[in-house]
């Protein structure tokens, strides 16, 4: 979320930084959702908590990566956000199979449906990104 | 007053959200007069943080819980602000397109917001 002055290979140029922000959103978004229902209802859906947090930590950790920037960084944003591709879809299919396990919602339901789908969204567009910037950085 | 500077922000935030869009459209970075209307924005959003504290400190009650009302009046604060400072360190259409994003999330933040008072 923050301007940064780093010296390996900018991600957050250009469209990057539209991700950045993006990114930053949902960190704060599922982040601070799931800690406060965890802090105060967690036995009401255990599942769909922890699962929110988990995709709370994985935002995080790609939102840093790309500001960081650096090929290292950027392979480890690129794997991150295949696994929140994988998480997003098999949540998002399990909230449809077996609604029961899910009493309450969390960020990866019906594929992110209640963010406007944006948790969907914005995994393929990042590694669209991220692959563009590969492709940049070696020609 | 809480509802109507929520509807103010919201309906503010929506048209920060067009003028930059419109801006990135033209492949314009932000500029001068961008950066006035952003700061309009977020002293609707302060506004609305300080009358939301005092409504509360006043004994008001939001439906859906104070935490998460708190939560959501300093994120509605927080949102214009950082996008501005991120397109002032990009310089290119994308820094506009991020604040009109800003712009946007800002205005769904609103809405959640009108809920949890219960308006």
């Amino acid at each position: 979320m923050t301007v940064t002055q780093e010296k390996p290979a900018r991600l957050i140029g250009g469209p990057g930084l539209l991700l950045v922000w993006f990114y930053g959103v949902m960190v704060v978004g599922a982040v601070s959702r799931s800690a406060y229902q965890i802090a105060t209802e967690f036995d009401r859906a255990p599942l769909s908590y922890a699962l929110s947090a988990v995709a709370g930590v994985v935002y995080g950790f790609i939102t840093y990566s790309l500001v960081r920037g650096g090929e290292t960084a950027r392979r480890a944003a690129q794997f991150c956000c295949a696994a929140e591709l994988a998480g997003v879809l098999v949540v998002g299919t399990w909230t449809l199979i077996e609604p029961s396990a899910f009493p309450d919602s969390t960020v990866w339901s019906q594929y992110g449906m209640g963010y406007v789908f944006i948790p969907v969204l914005l995994p393929l567009s990042a590694l669209y990104w991220l692959r563009r910037s590969r492709a940049a950085a070696t020609r | 007053m809480l509802d109507a500077l929520t509807l103010a922000t919201g309906v503010a935030a929506l048209l920060l959200a067009a003028w930059c869009g419109w801006a990135a459209y033209r492949d314009q970075p932000t500029k001068d007069w961008h950066f006035i209307g952003m700061a309009v924005v977020s002293l609707l959003a302060v506004a609305q943080l300080v009358v939301g504290i005092v409504q509360l400190a006043r004994g008001g009650k939001p439906e859906q819980g104070t935490t998460i009302f708190v939560a959501y009046l300093l994120g509605a604060f927080a949102c214009v602000p950082t996008a501005g400072f991120m397109s002032l360190a990009e310089r290119t259409r994308w820094g506009s397109v991020t604040v009109a994003a800003a712009g946007v999330v800002l205005a769904v933040l609103e809405v959640r917001l009108f809920d949890i008072w219960g308006g």
